[in-house]
C-alpha cells in the first residue's frame, strides 16, 4: 500500500461553503472529486497538500446533464459512468460514448467525474478533448457567488494547469446543440484502461445541401493540451465530405500536433497517429451527421 | 508408471466426494479466496506489531557520503531506525545471494540501483514509518552508471562490484553448452544458415500481491517467527539460519496465503531481512509491506538476454544445427534462481524439439546498475527465452526456405522412437510424442483454412498472421546428484497420515501461490488410497508444520512433490493392506485393491474400506505380526530426471495497417503434459500463462532511462494485460505420461509463459511479411509495430 503525507480532510456541505474553504485555505487546499487523478499523485508523493475538501456530498447538485433547446449543460460532479450510460446524451453527442468506452475501466469510471477530469488537465485526458472538440464552455464559481464562463481554449492554460483560480471552482461544462451534427472518438492505447497513445475526436454539422457548416477536432497527448485544431476547421468549412478531404485534415492534424517521444510510442507514429485518427473520426462523424 | 485418462466429462460430478482422485473438481481453497477469507501476510495482525518501512536509492549507482538520521529518529511514533553502518556492526549489512554472490542488506559503501535498500525505519503505524523516511538525509556522490548491458564490458566502463576483492570489471560469469567446434563444421556445410539477433526484455513477475514479512522474535525463548511471502519457506529457513546464525529449530516460516508469484517470491530481498532485525532491535513483532513501486523497481525481474540465433539447415528443410550467442544482464548483484551447476538456468534446451546434428550456445553474464534478480515470471529456469530463441529462429529458416512454418516444425520433430532422448547439449528427454500434438493444434485452427484467409486478406491489403511455436521444456528441478541450490538438494519431503475415522492429512514442502495445491495434491492421495479428496486436508507453508523440501517453482511441484505423495499414499496403501489381510483373514496376495477398499479375490461381497482400514490400524485388538498401529508414511523423494512437457500453440492477429495495433484474434494451446490430475486446474495454469504471454509479446518491459531511472515503476507504466486484450482460449491435449514419475505428471505451470511468447510475436511477424518484416522484438506495442512496418524494427534496448 503506497501511503500519502498527512493531511486533513473536510466534507463539503454546498458549492459556496467548499468555496468558502477554498478560499480561507488557499493553495494548501485542494477539491477532491472522484479522486482518481489526484489520490494517486498524493499516494506517489508527487502531490501533497495539507486540506483536502471532499466534494462528492455535492454530486446531488452537481452531477446532471441537462437538455436545453440550444446547449446541454452538464455538472461538473457527473460521473464517466453516468456520461457513459446516458441514451440521451449519446444521441446528441456520440463522441461522449465513443470516448468513455475507452476511458479508464469500470472501478475509475463510477468515481471519476468530468470535472476532474476538465481540472486535471493532464495532455491526455480524453474528455478534455471531447469537450474541446464540442466547442464547450465552463461555468466557474467563485467567492461570493460571482460566475464566468470561459471557452476551452482559454480553460486550460497549460499542462496540468487551468483557468480555475484560488478560491474557485468549475460548476458546469455547456455544450453548444446545432442540427445536422454528428461526432466520435477513437483512441490508440497500447492496453486498454491505458492512457491514449493519441487519441482524436471529430465533429462535423452539415448544411442542408450536404456541406461541411461546421468542423472540429480535437487531439489529445500530443502537446501541452488537448488541442482543437482551427486550421482543419478552415480547411474543411463549406466542402463536400470526401477521402481526399479528410486526407487534408489528417495532414493539418500531423502536422500542427506537439507530441513527445515516450513509452507511449515515438513521435513520428503520434503524428502518423494524428492523421489516421483524425481520418477516421471525421469520416464517422460525417457518417453519423447523415443518418 | 500408471496412467489413468481423465473422464471424458465436462461436469464436476462431486468428484471430491468420490473415492478416485483424478478429474475436473472445483478448487478446495477457492471458497476461503472468493470470501474474503483468505489470510496473507498483510493479514496477520498480532499485538504491539510496528512497522517497517525502506528508504531506498534514487540513484542507480552513488557513494553514499553520510546518513543523519537524527530528524526521523526524534519523529512522532519512530521506535527505530536502522541504517547499513548499523547492520554492518552486526555482521548482516551483506547475505548471499540464490546463485552464491552476494547482496546488500543496506548500502553500506555504495548503491548499484535505482531503489536499493539504503536504511529502514520502524515505527507505530504505516504512516508515520512512510513519514519519517522523508526525514533521513542521505548525502549522495553519484557515479557514472552502467545502463547499457553492451557497454557493461567496456575497458572504460564504471566498475560496479568493487565490492568484490580483486574485481576489476563488470563481468559475472561465463557460460558455454555443446560442442562448438563440431557445430562450427555442420554451418560449414549447411546449405542455409540464418541469423538473427533477438531481445527477450527485462519484464517483471508483478504479483497481485507484493512481498512482505512480519517478524516477531522472541528474546527469551530465542525464537523466530516469521510469516512471509515465500515460494520456499523450507529453504528460507535453512538460510536465514545460515545468515542470522540463529539455529534452524528456533526459527519457523509461515507462508500464509500468497497472492501469486511467478519466481517474484523464490529470493531472499533485503526486507525480510530488515524485519527479523527490527523485531530483534525493538523487541516487538514487525510488518514490512512493499509497496507497489518498491515491488516494481527492487524485487526479482525476469529475462534481459540479448541473444544472436543462427541455426543452418539443408535447402530442403532439415535443421542441422542452432548456435547461440549471449549478453546476459543480471543487474548489481546475481541473484538469479538456479541449481548450483546451471548458472544459466536450463537454458541448454534451446535445441528445441529438434533432431538436430549440433549445438552450441556461449553466454557472457554482466553486472549493471539495475535491480538484481532473474529469477522470476514463471521463472523456468531461463527456459523461457531458450523457448523463444529457437523458436523465432525456426520461424526465421522458414521464412528464408519459403516453407510454411508448421511443415518445418514437422518435418525436424524427434520421432517417439527416439526417447528417451539426449540432446547435442546433454539432456535426456523422458518422453514425446510431437506430431499428433501439433496436428491437433492445427485442426483444432483449421490450419490450412487459416492460410487460405489469410492470402485472401493479403491480396486485400489486410494484414493477418498466423504464429506457430512448439515447445519441449524441462521442469521438475531435480535429480539431486547434480541439482542443489546453495547446498540444498532439491528432493521434496511428504507426509501423510491417516485418522481413525478414515479421513487423512497430507503435509507438503512445496507451497501453493495459486496454483491450486491443497486440491490437486488431495487428489493425487485419493488417487492411491482411495479416500475422497474432501476427506484429506493438504498441509503446506509451515516449517513446523511441513517435512523438508525446496518450494515451488520452475514447474517443480507435480513433477517432484506430487511423486512424493503418490508414493507416500502407496507406502500407506501397503500397509493398509497387511492390516486388511488380518482383518478378512485371506493372505496380502489374495487381496485385490478396487478403490477404496481391499477384497478377497473371487469374492467381492468379503471386503474391507480403507477407513474400516484405519480405525483399525488405531483401535483395539491384533495387528499382524511386525505391524505398529497407526496408519502413516513418510517420504523423500528424488528425482532420476527431470520431466518435459511439450506443447503446441498456435496464434491469430490482425494488425491494424492504420494504427499498428495488434489484436490476439485466436489462440490455441494444445499442451501435453502427461497425465492429467485436474483439467480445470491445468486449464487455469494454461490460461493464466497465455496472459502472461500476452503481456510479455506485446506490451511488459521493465526499461530504464540513461541515468539508471526505472521508467516502468508504477502499473500505469508498467502494462500488464486485462481480459480485454485475451481472446477466448482454445485448449486441447495430448497425454504423453512421464515414464520415471509414479503417476507419468509432467507438470504444467509454466508451458503456457513458455510457449506463447514466440507464437504471438511469429504471428505479427507474419502479418507483417508484406512489409518484408523478418523479425521485430517485444514488445510490440502499436508504436514498435509501426516502425517495423516502415522497416526499422529496432531492439528494444
Ligand atoms: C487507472 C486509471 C486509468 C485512467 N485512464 C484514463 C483514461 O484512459 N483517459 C482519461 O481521460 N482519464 C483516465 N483516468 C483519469 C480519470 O478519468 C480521472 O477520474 C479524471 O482524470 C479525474 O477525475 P476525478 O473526478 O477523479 O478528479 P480528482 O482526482 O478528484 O481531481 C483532479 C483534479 O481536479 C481538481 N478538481 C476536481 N473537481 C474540480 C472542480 N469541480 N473544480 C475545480 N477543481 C476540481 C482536483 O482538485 C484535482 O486537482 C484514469 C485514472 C486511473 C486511476
Amino acid at each position: 500500500m503506497q501511503v500519502p503525507a498527512p493531511f486533513e480532510y473536510e466534507r463539503a456541505t454546498s458549492v459556496d461553503q467548499a468555496i468558502g474553504l477554498l478560499e480561507r485555505l488557499g493553495n494548501s487546499a485542494r477539491l477532491v472529486a472522484g479522486g482518481h487523478s489526484l489520490l494517486p499523485m498524493m499516494k506517489l508523493r508527487l502531490a501533497n497538500f495539507e486540506y483536502l475538501i471532499d466534494i462528492n456530498p455535492l454530486h446531488a447538485e452537481l452531477g446532471y446533464i441537462r437538455f436545453e433547446a440550444d446547449e446541454v449543460r452538464i455538472g461538473a460532479m457527473t460521473r464517466h459512468r453516468e456520461l457513459l450510460e446516458s441514451d440521451e446524451l449519446a444521441a446528441a453527442f456520440p463522441i461522449f460514448r465513443d470516448a468513455e468506452r475507452v476511458i479508464a475501466d469500470p472501478v475509475v469510471r463510477n468515481r471519476g467525474t468530468l470535472g476532474g477530469s476538465l481540472c486535471q488537465a493532464d495532455p491526455s485526458e480524453d474528455l478534455s478533448a471531447v469537450c474541446t472538440t464540442l466547442d464547450a464552455s465552463c461555468v466557474i464559481r467563485g467567492p461570493g457567488g460571482a460566475e464566468r464562463v470561459v471557452g476551452m481554449e482559454e480553460f486550460h492554460v497549460g499542462p496540468y494547469e487551468t483557468a480555475v483560480g484560488d478560491g474557485e471552482m468549475l460548476i458546469e461544462v455547456r455544450l453548444p446543440v446545432r442540427k445536422q451534427g454528428g461526432s466520435a472518438y477513437e483512441k490508440v492505447e497500447r492496453r486498454a484502461g491505458d492512457w491514449a497513445v493519441v487519441s482524436a475526436g471529430a465533429a462535423v454539422w452539415l448544411a442542408p445541401d450536404g456541406t461541411i457548416a461546421d468542423a472540429r477536432v480535437g487531439l489529445a497527448a500530443v502537446g501541452p493540451n488537448t488541442t482543437g485544431i482551427p486550421e482543419i476547421s478552415a480547411a474543411l468549412w463549406g466542402n463536400t465530405p470526401a477521402e481526399e478531404l479528410y486526407e487534408q485534415a489528417g495532414a493539418i492534424a500531423a502536422r500542427s500536433c506537439d507530441p513527445a517521444t515516450d513509452q507511449r510510442g515515438s513521435e513520428d507514429y503520434k503524428r502518423h497517429l494524428a492523421d489516421e485518427l483524425t481520418r477516421r473520426t471525421l469520416r464517422k462523424a460525417v457518417e453519423r451527421a447523415r443518418s | 508408471m500408471t496412467t489413468v485418462q481423465e473422464p471424458k466429462t465436462d461436469t464436476f460430478d462431486d468428484n471430491d466426494q468420490k473415492p478416485v482422485g483424478y478429474g475436473r473438481m472445483l478448487r478446495k481453497e477457492d471458497p476461503r479466496l472468493i470470501r474474503g477469507r483468505g489470510r496473507f501476510t498483510d493479514d496477520v495482525q498480532l499485538p504491539g506489531m510496528l512497522h517497517l518501512a525502506i528508504l531506498r536509492s534514487p540513484f542507480a549507482h552513488a557513494k553514499i557520503v553520510s546518513v543523519d538520521t537524527s530528524a526521523a529518529e526524534a519523529a512522532p511514533g519512530v521506535k527505530a531506525v536502522v541504517t547499513g553502518e548499523t547492520l554492518a556492526g552486526l555482521g548482516l549489512a551483506w547475505m548471499p545471494t540464490l546463485s552464491n554472490d552476494v547482496q546488500a542488506v543496506l548500502a553500506t559503501d555504495k548503491v548499484r540501483f535505482q531503489g536499493q535498500e539504503v536504511a529502514f525505519v520502524v515505527a507505530e503505524d504505516r504512516y508515520a514509518a512512510r513519514d519519517a523516511l522523508e526525514l533521513i538525509d542521505v548525502e549522495y556522490d553519484v557515479l557514472d552508471p552502467v545502463i547499457d548491458v553492451r557497454q557493461a564490458l567496456a575497458p572504460d566502463a564504471p566498475l560496479i562490484r568493487d565490492d568484490l576483492e580483486g574485481k576489476t570489471n563488470n563481468h559475472c560469469f561465463d557460460w558455454e553448452t555443446g560442442d562448438a567446434d563440431e557445430t562450427e563444421a555442420v554451418f560449414a556445410r549447411a546449405d542455409v544458415v540464418v541469423q538473427q539477433d533477438i531481445v527477450y526484455p527485462r519484464v517483471h513477475p508483478a504479483p497481485m500481491e507484493t512481498c512482505g514479512a512480519v517478524a516477531d522474535f522472541d528474546a527469551v525463548e530465542g525464537r523466530l517467527k516469521l510469516w512471509s511471502t515465500t515460494q520456499a519457506p523450507h529453504a528460507h529457513r535453512t538460510l536465514y539460519a545460515i545468515v542470522a546464525g540463529l539455529p534452524e529449530h528456533k526459527i519457523q516460516v509461515i507462508a500464509p496465503d500468497i497472492g501469486g508469484g511467478f519466481g517474484n517470491k523464490v529470493p531472499i530481498y533485503p526486507g525480510y531481512v530488515c524485519a527479523i532485525v527490527g523485531s530483534i532491535v525493538t523487541g516487538k513483532p514487525v510488518k514490512w509491506m512493499e509497496d507497489r513501486s518498491e515491488n516494481l523497481i527492487s524485487t526479482g525481474f525476469a529475462r534481459d538476454y540479448i541473444m544472436r540465433g543462427e541455426i543452418a539447415a539443408t535447402r530442403d528443410g532439415k535443421i542441422l544445427a542452432i548456435r547461440t550467442n549471449v549478453l546476459a544482464d543480471h543487474g548489481a548483484f546475481n541473484g538469479t534462481a538456479a541449481p548450483v551447476k546451471y548458472p544459466a538456468g536450463f537454458f541448454g534446451v534451446f535445441t528445441g524439439s529438434y533432431d538436430l546434428e549440433a549445438a552450441y550456445c556461449k553466454m557472457t553474464a554482466v553486472y549493471t546498475n539495475k535491480a538484481p534478480g532473474g529469477v522470476a515470471y514463471a521463472c523456468s529456469f531461463r527456459i523461457t527465452e531458450a523457448v523463444y530463441l529457437v523458436e523465432r529462429i525456426v520461424d526465421c529458416l522458414a521464412a528464408e526456405l519459403e516453407m510454411d512454418p508448421a511443415e518445418l516444425r514437422l518435418k525436424n520433430f524427434i520421432q517417439p522412437d527416439q526417447f528417451p532422448y539426449t540432446t547435442k547439449t546433454g539432456w535426456v528427454y523422458d518422453s514425446g510424442n510431437y506430431e499428433p500434438t501439433m496436428r491437433q493444434a492445427m485442426d483444432i485452427a483449421g490450419y490450412a483454412e487459416l492460410r487460405r484467409e489469410q492470402a485472401e486478406k493479403r491480396a486485400r491489403g489486410e494484414l493477418m498472421g498466423i504464429g506457430i511455436s512448439f515447445f519441449t521444456e524441462a521442469v521438475g528441478a531435480g535429480p539431486r546428484k547434480n541439482m542443489d541450490i546453495l547446498g540444498l538438494g532439491m528432493a521434496d519431503g511428504c507426509e501423510l497420515r491417516v485418522h481413525p475415522t478414515g479421513k487423512a492429512v497430507v503435509r507438503l514442502s512445496v507451497k501453493t501461490q495459486g496454483q491450486g495445491h491443497e486440491t490437486t495434491f488431495a487428489q493425487i492421495v485419493a488417487e492411491e488410497i482411495g479416500i475422497p479428496p474432501a476427506d484429506i486436508e493438504v498441509v503446506h507453508g509451515d516449517t513446523d508444520q511441513t517435512p523438508f523440501g525446496l518450494g515451488t517453482y520452475g514447474s517443480r511441484s507435480t513433477p517432484v512433490s506430487g511423486a512424493a505423495a503418490a508414493l507416500v499414499a502407496r507406502k500407506v496403501r501397503d500397509k493398509a493392506q497387511l492390516i486388511a489381510s488380518a482383518m478378512l483373514e485371506v493372505t496380502v496376495a489374495d487381496l485385490d485393491w478396487v478403490k477404496g477398499s481391499f477384497q478377497v479375490k473371487g469374492d467381492p461381497s468379503k471386503s474391507v474400506t480403507i477407513q474400516q482400514i484405519a480405525m483399525r490400524a488405531h483401535g483395539a485388538g491384533d495387528l499382524p505380526d511386525g505391524v505398529e498401529g497407526g496408519l502413516e508414511a513418510q517420504i523423500c523423494y528424488n528425482p532420476s530426471n527431470l520431466t518435459y512437457p511439450h506443447g503446441a500453440y498456435i496464434c491469430v492477429v490482425d494488425v491494424d495497417p492504420g494504427t499498428a495495433q495488434v489484436k490476439v484474434r485466436r489462440f490455441i494451446a494444445v499442451d501435453d503434459c502427461g497425465t492429467r490430475i485436474n483439467p480445470m486446474i491445468i486449464e487455469g495454469q494454461v490460461h493464466g500463462g497465455l496472459t502472461d504471454g500476452v503481456g510479455m509479446a506485446l506490451m511488459e518491459m521493465i526499461s530504464f532511462d540513461e541515468d539508471g531511472n526505472c521508467l516502468g515503476a508504477s502499473l500505469m507504466d508498467y502494462l500488464i494485460p486485462t481480459s480485454l486484450e485475451v481472446p477466448d482460449w482454445e485448449t486441447g491435449y495430448t497425454v504423453t505420461p512421464s515414464p520415471h514419475h509414479p503417476i507419468g505428471a509432467k507438470g504444467v505451470g509454466e508451458s503456457a509463459t513458455v510457449g506463447s511468447p514466440p507464437a504471438i510475436v511469429n504471428a505479427v511477424v507474419d502479418a507483417l511479411q508484406p512489409f518484408g518484416v523478418r523479425h521485430a522484438d517485444m514488445p510490440l506495442t502499436p508504436s514498435r509495430v509501426w516502425d517495423a512496418m516502415r522497416g526499422r524494427a529496432t531492439p528494444p534496448i
